[in-house]
């Protein structure tokens, strides 16, 4: 009876075990054809800092030219921050902003200690290059770029 | 006119009609494993919900071919130290069962190679002799895992063989015929599978997934133990002519199961050797199925299985065939 009965029960769980593999293969695929297709990029990723700019004057930033990330980067990635107080202007602005994103780790204290929300992190997820000087960053000169287009 | 004659009576000879089968049987066979190849790994693909081969030609349909060049480039190497003689024919002598099988299976009524009264006796003689030169292959490569995956598989194919051939003798029971078109046409109204034969069929497609070395039974070329089993010291063309005949054993499998329980090439409205392509290959994908779907058994499961099983099953059901057909 047991012998009988092990079989039906192997039957069963044979059939339910195909039942998963033709829903599988009736379901619509998870590939992601890559370089031809890409995914949103989660909002929390953290790719290279980029400035963020100034709501009410876009031809600025919202930098200060503090110098709070620059002495806060615990791997001195942040370099170059200079600035100049132009005429009938309260606050100084950024003339350049030098990131050098190959000792950067993206531990985001730059963006956290920025006391004016200037700093934000990019979703750019793919530099890639032969030469190393292709990531010394210049922050200001990106934003401009991001500003005209 | 008389040259149209002259082709007729030239076609209607017995040489040229053999020569014609002998390559439209070759040409099947390459096209068929071509084909398979390609379904395989997009079946594989689907049922884990990746996409499978899409680059080569349009949905991947040419990606066969670039196999075929790729091992058509490769060199071929023989290791030190094998048997030559045996070494060399195993992969030949693999394939001679495979052309004599297509021989008798009858794809429609007017397309069979040659009907002969024994059909199936030819069929299931030849098909014991790709255990042979599987053996051969194991024995001849001077490799441990090429002579276990040969041992297992001559140990796995003598407890398969007799459930399949105890399955398939009901129907020859019902239709007193051993050619494969009388079976054919005996199944005119019902298949034999509707015809108290479900268990009969069941039997026989497990113990030809058996006989074919396919997963779940796959244990003479488990590659996560035998790297590939009897095939191990194969490369370039001489890999691809194992590969070609279990493809080709696959179908022939199926086609039988078709044949036998399916109805064959009976079917409404299409024509017969569409109806026989579709149940064929249908069952085709089924072991494919069955590829993506179970682990593989272990040894003493694969034997207990078929001794304990498959055999006292097909036993009883050939038993209550033969009663009630006496009646």
């Amino acid at each position: 009876m047991r012998y009988i009965l092990d079989i039906i029960k192997g039957a069963i769980s044979l059939l339910s075990g195909m039942g998963v593999t033709i829903k599988a293969f009736f379901s619509p695929v998870v590939t992601i054809q890559y370089p031809r297709e890409v995914i949103d990029i989660s909002p929390r990723f953290r790719g290279h800092t980029k400035l963020v700019g100034d709501e009410e004057n876009p031809d600025r930033t919202k930098c200060i030219v503090c110098g709070m990330c620059e002495r806060n980067c615990p791997s001195h990635s942040i370099q170059k921050v200079e600035g100049e107080k132009r005429e009938g202007e309260k606050k100084k602005t950024l003339t350049s902003y030098i990131l050098n994103f190959t000792t950067c780790s993206q531990c985001g204290i730059c963006v956290e200690s920025c006391p004016t929300d200037a700093l934000a992190f990019s979703a750019d997820y793919n530099p890639a290059s032969f030469n190393r000087d292709d990531f010394h960053y210049d922050l200001l000169k990106e934003y401009e770029k991001r500003k005209n287009r | 006119m008389n040259e149209l004659t002259a082709i007729i009576n030239l076609v209607g000879t017995e040489a040229v009609r053999v020569i014609l089968g002998v390559v439209g049987v070759l040409a099947f066979v390459v096209v068929n494993a071509l084909v398979l190849t390609w379904l395989e790994r997009k079946v594989a693909g689907h049922m884990q919900r990746r996409i499978g081969p899409k680059e080569v030609g349009p949905f991947g349909l040419l990606q066969p071919f670039a196999d075929m060049i790729k091992l058509l480039g490769k060199e071929i190497l023989t290791p030190a130290n094998v048997d030559k003689p045996i070494y060399y024919l195993a992969p030949v002598l693999i394939f001679v069962p495979v052309l004599v099988s297509f021989i008798v299976i009858p794809f429609d009524g007017f397309l069979q190679a040659k009907d002969i009264n024994v059909g199936i006796l030819v069929i299931l003689a030849f098909s014991s002799l790709s255990v042979f030169s599987i053996l051969l292959a194991g024995w001849g490569s001077n490799n441990k895992y090429s002579l276990i995956g040969a041992v297992r598989s001559v140990a796995q194919n003598v407890a398969y063989e007799i459930p399949l051939m105890l399955a398939l003798l009901p129907v020859v029971f019902m239709t007193n015929s051993l050619s494969l078109r009388d079976i054919v046409e005996a199944q005119k109204g019902l298949w034999f599978i509707g015809k108290w034969q479900f268990f009969a069929f069941l039997i026989y497609f497990i113990a030809g997934v058996a006989e074919t070395n396919r997963t779940p039974f796959d244990l003479p070329e488990a590659e996560s133990e035998l790297v590939a089993g009897y095939h191990t010291e194969y490369s370039g063309m001489r890999f691809a002519l194992f590969q070609f005949a279990e493809f080709s054993n696959i179908f022939i499998i199926c086609a039988i199961a078709t044949t036998f329980f399916l109805g064959g090439y009976n079917g409404p409205i299409l024509p017969g050797i569409i109806w026989f392509f579709i149940k064929t290959y249908f069952l085709v994908f089924v072991i494919m199925w069955f590829r993506w779907t179970f682990p593989r058994v272990r040894f003493d499961q694969l034997l207990n299985f078929s001794w304990k099983v498959l055999i006292p099953v097909a036993l009883l059901n050939l038993l209550v065939t033969g009663g009630l057909l006496k009646l």
